[in-house]
């Protein structure tokens, strides 16, 4: 479940980037490949867990589901928390700089 | 268990590599230049692979904080505690860890191709048009 929702946080990151003209200044790209990584780790990890549970990989618990749903939720708004720092430093438009000067 | 460490120290030194060679393009001019032909300079290229590993380890050094597996005091990873659980953690890092290393470098290597025959394509087409 969690590789679930990174890959689409990485689809929809993706579809941001390619679609939106400052996408430099918005550093999509970075967004997209931190959650493309992510998601390539976590397909390993599941290649490696499905070696072990075989068929039983594909049907979970319901609480070891919501459990990896909360995580991923959480993996992905930590991505974006890690995205908006990088972005609010490198400040491309000067808005922080002239937000602070301005004061 | 503690299969992130593999891709964060593969980060560490591709992030020394990526300086190494941005601060000798800047030296001979190379990136300006490479920038006016339209190629993509190779310190840009490997700050891709750098983002997929920092970012991909980030993000996976969450889940094993999420799981317990990683604490904010000695010896910070928990299977560290006891020597049964370090050999698990050890085999772990050498296949699961590995494999997550070689796949990102895998998908960027890829990457790299596409953007190295995007760039071939574009030149080709400058020279046909200068004829």
């Amino acid at each position: 479940m969690t590789l679930l929702v990174t890959v689409f946080a990485a689809i929809i990151s993706t579809i941001l980037w390619y679609q939106k003209e400052n996408r430099k200044e918005l550093r999509l790209g970075t967004l997209s490949l931190m959650y493309w990584g992510a998601s390539i780790m976590w397909f390993v990890d599941a290649i490696f867990e499905y070696a072990e549970l075989h068929a039983a990989y594909f049907t979970p618990d319901p609480m070891d589901m919501l459990n990896d749903l909360f995580l991923g939720l959480s993996v992905v708004a930590f991505g974006l928390i890690i995205w908006l720092v990088i972005l609010l430093i490198q400040d491309p438009k000067k808005i922080v700089r002239n937000a602070i000067l301005n004061q | 268990m503690a299969c992130f460490l593999v891709p964060t120290t593969e980060a560490i030194v591709t992030t020394i590599v990526e300086k190494n060679v941005e601060a000798h393009e800047k030296k001979e001019d190379k990136g300006q230049t490479l920038q006016k032909q339209g190629k993509v300079t190779f310190s840009r290229k490997l700050k891709w692979l750098n983002t997929m590993l920092w970012g991909g380890a980030a993000l996976l050094a969450f889940e094993h904080v999420w799981h317990g597996e990683v604490v904010p005091f000695f010896p910070f990873l928990t299977a560290a505690s006891n020597p049964s659980d370090a050999a698990e953690m050890l085999h772990e890092m050498s296949t699961t860890g590995v494999l997550m290393a070689v796949l990102v470098t895998v998908v960027w290597i890829g990457m790299v191709a596409v953007s190295n025959i995007l760039e071939k394509r574009d030149t080709d087409v400058l020279l046909t048009n200068k004829r």
